[in-house]
Parts: structure tokens; sequence; C-alpha cells
């Protein structure tokens, strides 16, 4: 059964070759037949290659499926093959599942659109490259799938390619991740000059073998992979990309500015722990970032008009906190909110979506009102895909994962109260921003009227993902609340410096849940306040000077494009200006005007005139004969 | 017996001739004139043919003499056609107007 591992990136590159080279002739049920249909193919060989998994698990808890040599440069021979353990487990089950349903969601959100194979096409190459990225055995193959879901993201950001901005979008998508994915590469160099092999055991073994703990090499290893990380999880400071990714269609942004793309980052230091734990400086600098980009993007969210634009903050700052639980030394923790995220993340945007189509794809919140009534399923789902991003106590996913995070934030070794106070906040903001638009979008008075209610293969995935925004979180149960932690269990083949446990001091973590679960129920309780019973008082609060100053600096991300813009884009734009007609250019331009004369001496010998041409021939006789002669 | 005029004689003149063609050919503007000069070159090409068989005492310069004097025919049929073509378009017999082809 391992032995079909292959088979699980195949299928959806086999669905993209179909679409892109047959897409034009088949029906959009067909077209739905292959995008769908092979994602599911994969879901299902995930669950049941899992379920294998879990009853025999291999040697050595990992199993390895070589397909073929890429290349032998030397003695850099890296291949082609997958491995499946612990943590790639999670992921692939992840991406298939949650990517499964958003696959069924879309076939009826875009089916009135124009690039239908299109877009099942790029959808199913993304879903093939971020599998690769997540099995690849070796970081060579990682960086090819990372680099491939950094390709699909572009094409489908700018997805509606007509509209200009769209294109805008995609092209500051793709490079402001490029920034990160260059850094990364140098990172890949670097380790393969210092430890000779891509491949990732190895590379942990031989960084374990060779590398001091705070040795130059090893921060500067940590810090380059960091870099692409960063880019990629659009964290601080390159996170200015994913607000305005929302300009694609919204089962994209579930899909890949959610639950699967912007994680890689995640995964990739997960995966290349062992070098952050070599390198504490670059850990704790992790850490920092994560804290840092959660309480800006809350606070950005709170800001926010857009439905869309709400959830792109909220997904950064939620992969702060995952970022926060990598710097403190809590791997699983970050892999279980990562899952548990998916699960909420993609409903939210999903539900989004429905609530987009339905009001005549309208993104203001404050044109909507009164949805709760005529779009109930949606409704609840959104509901409780906001209650576990909020993490509600003890009903939802998310409780327990950002839980998880908070108490290792406050107690593990490379923790600080000052971060778990920094998580706190987060926690405190996020209810708020979360019910603020679950407020002014579904209840409230009705604005406008609904125009497309969910079909079937919409409400199917919306309510799927709740169930599992429920019950995903009790496959970890904290150790107040009996302590079984079958997925830290499960993940201890991949993190096995978790096998040493924090000390049960059980009163501590009992006190800090009931601290996070407080500031969760508080969070909405004053969102109720601010927005349903006394909306005037928030509208008559942000016109307040000092509050508008503080809503547009939110509104605007912090101010981070603006920065960029001022730092990094206009020195160039004026650089290229005057540059453009230098010295260095004359070779160029000195070609094209040689060229162009020698056309205008030699046209002045086409005269057209029948008796040019006989005395060219004539004169070309002669001295052809006098060749000859002499 | 007719002194025998010398080989070289005969191919002098035929090069004088066809130099005389060829230049008919290059200065004259009207075409029927153009043609004319064409037809001078033919028939010293068909003299030297013929002074180089009686060089050689054999009666194939003749012969071919007979040839040239056919495609001279042919080419002419076909020359003044094309003539006529050129005054339908153009209106004149003027070879330097027929010079779209410029540039």
């Amino acid at each position: 059964m391992l032995n079909l591992l292959f088979l699980i990136p195949v299928i959806p590159f086999a669905g993209f070759l179909v679409l892109a080279l047959l897409g034009r002739r088949l029906s959009n049920a067909s077209i739905a037949f292959v995008g769908v249909g092979s994602v599911g193919m994969s879901a299902l060989l995930s669950v049941s290659m899992a379920i294998d998994f879990m009853t025999n698990p291999p040697a050595g808890r990992a199993f390895t499926q070589t397909l073929w040599t890429w290349m032998r440069a030397g003695s850099f021979t890296p291949t082609i093959s997958f491995t499946l353990d612990a943590l790639s487990l999670v992921m692939m089950l992840v991406v298939t599942i949650v990517g499964f349903f958003i696959h069924l969601y879309s076939s009826e959100f875009m089916q009135d659109e124009d690039g239908y194979s299109r877009f099942f096409a790029f959808m199913n190459l993304f879903v093939g490259s971020m599998l690769t990225l997540v099995l690849a055995d070796n970081l060579l193959l990682l960086y090819l799938g990372w680099e491939g879901v950094g390709l699909c993201s572009y094409l489908l950001i700018g997805f509606w390619y007509r509209d200009a901005s769209n294109g805008q979008a995609a092209r500051k998508a793709f490079i402001v991740t490029r920034i990160g994915d260059t850094s990364m590469a140098v990172g890949l160099l670097f380790l393969f000059t210092h430890l000779g092999t891509l491949n990732i055991q190895d590379l942990m073994q031989s960084a374990r073998n060779q590398w001091a703990s705070g040795s130059p090499t090893a921060v500067l290893a940590a810090a380059l992979l960091l870099g692409g990380a960063l880019g990629k999880s659009a964290q601080l400071p390159l996170q200015v990309w994913l607000p305005d990714a929302m300009a694609g269609p919204t089962p994209v942004s579930a899909l890949i500015h959610a639950a699967t793309m912007v994680t890689a980052g995640v995964y990739l230091v997960a995966r290349t722990h062992v070098l952050f734990t070599l390198a504490p400086a670059v850990q704790s600098v992790v850490a920092l970032i994560g804290a840092a980009t959660l309480l800006l993007a809350a606070f950005s969210a709170l800001a926010q008009n857009d439905i869309k634009r709400v959830l792109a903050y909220s997904t950064v700052s939620q992969i702060g906190y995952m970022f926060l639980a990598l710097g403190v030394g809590a791997w699983s923790a970050a892999i279980f909110h990562l899952m548990t995220h998916a699960f909420f993340k993609a409903l939210l945007f999903l539900g989004a979506g429905a609530v987009i189509l339905a009001q005549h794809h309208e993104h203001d919140m404050f044109k909507m009102g009164g949805l709760w009534k005529r779009l109930p399923i949606t409704f609840w789902t959104f509901l409780i895909g906001a209650s576990s991003l909020s993490a509600l106590p003890l009903v939802t996913a998310g409780f327990y994962s950002k839980d998880l995070i908070l108490w290792h934030a406050w107690s593990s070794a490379e923790g600080s109260k000052g971060l778990w106070a920094a998580g706190l906040l987060g926690a405190f903001i996020t209810p708020i921003y979360a019910f603020r638009m679950v407020f002014i979008t579904f209840l409230g008075e009705e604005k406008m009227a609904v125009s497309h209610k969910p079909g079937t293969r919409m409400a199917v995935p919306l309510l799927i993902l709740g169930l599992l925004s429920i019950i995903g979180g009790f496959v970890e149960p904290p150790e107040t609340l009996g302590n079984l932690r079958p997925f830290s269990s499960f993940m201890q083949s991949v993190f096995p410096e978790e096998g040493v446990a924090l000390p049960a001091r059980e009163s501590a973590e009992m006190i800090l849940q009931v601290i996070a679960s407080l500031v969760s129920i508080g969070g909405i309780f004053i969102a109720y306040l601010l927005f349903l019973r006394k909306p005037l008082y928030a509208k008559t609060l942000s016109k307040t000077p000092g509050c508008s100053i503080l809503q547009r600096f939110w509104f605007s991300g912090w101010g981070f494009d603006w920065l960029y813009d001022t730092i990094f884009v206009r020195p160039f734009i004026w650089l290229t200006r005057t540059t453009k007609d230098d010295f260095f250019d004359f070779g160029y331009t000195g070609i094209a005007s040689l060229t162009r004369m020698a056309h205008g001496l030699l046209i002045k010998t086409q005269t057209g005139n029948i008796r040019w041409y006989a005395i060219g021939i004539a004169v070309g006789a002669v001295v052809f004969l006098g060749i000859v002669i002499f | 017996m007719i002194a025998s005029v010398p080989m070289e004689h005969g191919l002098i003149l035929a090069a004088i001739l066809f130099a005389l063609g060829l230049v008919g050919v290059i200065v004259r503007r009207n075409i029927v004139f153009m043609l004319m000069g064409v037809e001078i070159m033919l028939n010293a090409v068909g003299v030297a043919f013929v002074v180089a068989g009686a060089r050689w005492g054999q009666v194939d310069g003749q012969v071919l003499f007979i040839f040239i004097l056919t495609m001279a025919a042919a080419e002419v049929s076909v020359g003044l056609a094309l003539v006529l073509q050129l005054y339908h378009s153009f209106r004149t017999l003027d070879a330097d107007a027929a010079s779209r082809m410029k540039g």
C-alpha cells in the first residue's frame, strides 16, 4: 500500500496535464470530474496510506520511495524520492482533504466563469506541487515544489487577467515571495557546500554532528532558510503580499492563502528544526517575528472593510502563532495549529465566498447585513469557523491548538512571559475582529437582496469543514483535560526532542487556560457590544481624530506598502529612468542603427528600373570573366 | 577559293556585335528598341557559332544557328506580348516607368 505513495502527487499532475491539453474541448461536468476527482483520489489514497502507516508503521517510522535519480553532477546526485513520516503524513492529509473539499466547492462557485478548465488545471498543478513539497525527501525537490506553488499562486491570483490590478497583485505576490525564495536558494547552496548533501535526514544528522550550537555556519544556514519561510508564509517583513492576493477567486484564497501554501514556511522550519535548535539566536528571532506579526496583523484585521481582507490579515496573524510556536520549540504544537487553522480558515473563506456570491460579488461588509435568515448553512458554519478562530473554549478545535501554543510560550525554555503576553493580546483581538465580521455581515438589518444561494456542492464542504473545526482539536486534549495527547505522541517520531515532556505543572497550565478562555469570551463580548448592541458608538469612536489616524494606519497594514514604496520602489524607478540611455546602451542601439544605415545604403541598388539591372548583369559578367581569365 | 577569313576576325565581329547589342539594351529607354538590341545580341552569338563551326569544318555550328533562330522567334513573340501588356498597364513604352519594385 505504501508503494503507491508516488501516486499521491502524480495524480493531480496528471489531472493538470489532461485539463491543460484537452480542457477547452471538455464540458464543464467533465472538467469538474477530472479536476475534483484527481484531488479526491489523492485524498482517498492519503487516508488509506495513513491508516496503513498508523496500524503497521514501517521501520524507523519513515517510508521512502525513490522514483529516479534527478541528476548526477559529481558528488551531487539528488533523487526524486518521497518520504512518508508523521510530519509529511499530517501535511499530506491536510492538503488533500481540505484541497478536495475546496475543489468540490469551486466546481459550483466557478461554474459561470470563462476559464473553468484553466482554473482547475492550475488548482491541480498547485495541489501536485504542494504534495511534492511536503513529501520531498531532499531540499532540492522541496524547492521544486516550493517554486511550483509560487507559480500557481501567481497564476491563480491573476486568474481574472483582464483586470490589470489583478495582474499587479499577482506580480506583487510573486516578487515578494521571490525575495524569500532567493534567500532560501542561497541557504540550499550554503548547506550543500558545507554539508555535502541536500537529503533532509542526512542533512540533519551531519549538522548535529559537525556544527556546534550557536556556530556562525548554523546561524547563517538557519537564517537563510528562515528568509524563505518568511516570504512564503507572509510574515514580517514580507507580509505585504497576502492582503492584495485576495484579488484572486475565493477558492484560491481558501486553498492557497489559508490552508496550504502559506503554511509551507511553517513546514520548512519544522522539517529543518535541527538547524534551528543549533542556532538559538535564529530561533528566538522566529518567535519574535511570530509575535510581532500576529499582533500587527490582528490590529490590521480590525480596521478592514473587505471581508476577504479581514480573513487575509487573520491568516497572517494565525501563521504568526505558528511561528511563535516554532520559535519556542513547540514543533508539534505548531503543526497542530496548522491543521486546525487549515480547517477553520478554509471554512471561513468558503463561507465568505458564499456570501460574496450571494451579494452580487460585493466584498464590502458594511454593505451587507441580515444574511443569517437567508443563508442559514453559511451562517452557522461561518459562526463555527469564527468561534474556532477565536478559540472558543472546549468546543472548538482552535481552542486546543492556540491554547497549546500559549502554554508552550509561557513554559518552554525558549519561551518568555513577554511572548505569552503578546499571544494573549492577539487572542483578545482575534475574537473582536472575527465576530465584528460575523455581526456586520450576517446580523443587523438586510441591506442587499440575496442573489445566489449555495447549492449542495458548496454546502457540503462548508458542513464538513465545520465539523472538522469542532472535532479537529480533540486529537490533542491538554494535560488538564485527560492527558491523552495522541497527536504529539504521533509526531514524536519526527520531533524526538519533544519527548522530554514539560513538567506537568497542572495548576499553572489550568490557570493559563482559564485566562485564555476568559480572554476569548471577553473578546466576543466586546465585539457584541461594539458592533451589535451599539454600532453607532463604534462609528463615532472611529471618527475622533486619534482613532481615525489609528484606523487609517491599521487599514493600510501599518503602512508597510508606503514604506516599501519609498525605500525600494521609488529609488529603483529613479535609477532605471536615469540610466535608461546611458553609455552601455550604446552597444545595443549602435548595432541597430548600424544595421539601419547599411540597409539605407543597400536599398539604393533596388531601383526597380530594368535597365539598371541589365547594367548590373553586364558589369558582373565582365568582372567574372576578368577573374576567370586573369 | 576565297581566301579563308581567320577565325579570330569572325569572333571579334561577334564580340563587337554583342557589345553593341548590350549597349543598345542598356541605353535605349523604349522597350521595343531594347528588344531589338536583344535580337542583335542573339545574332552575334549565332555568328560566333557559325564561325566556330567553319573552323572545325563541321556542320554543328550552323545547326545551332537554326536553334538560335527558332528560340529568337519564340522569344520575340512572348516579348511583344509582354510589351503589349506593359502598354496596357502603364500607357507608355518607357521602361523606366515600370519601377514599382523600387526600394
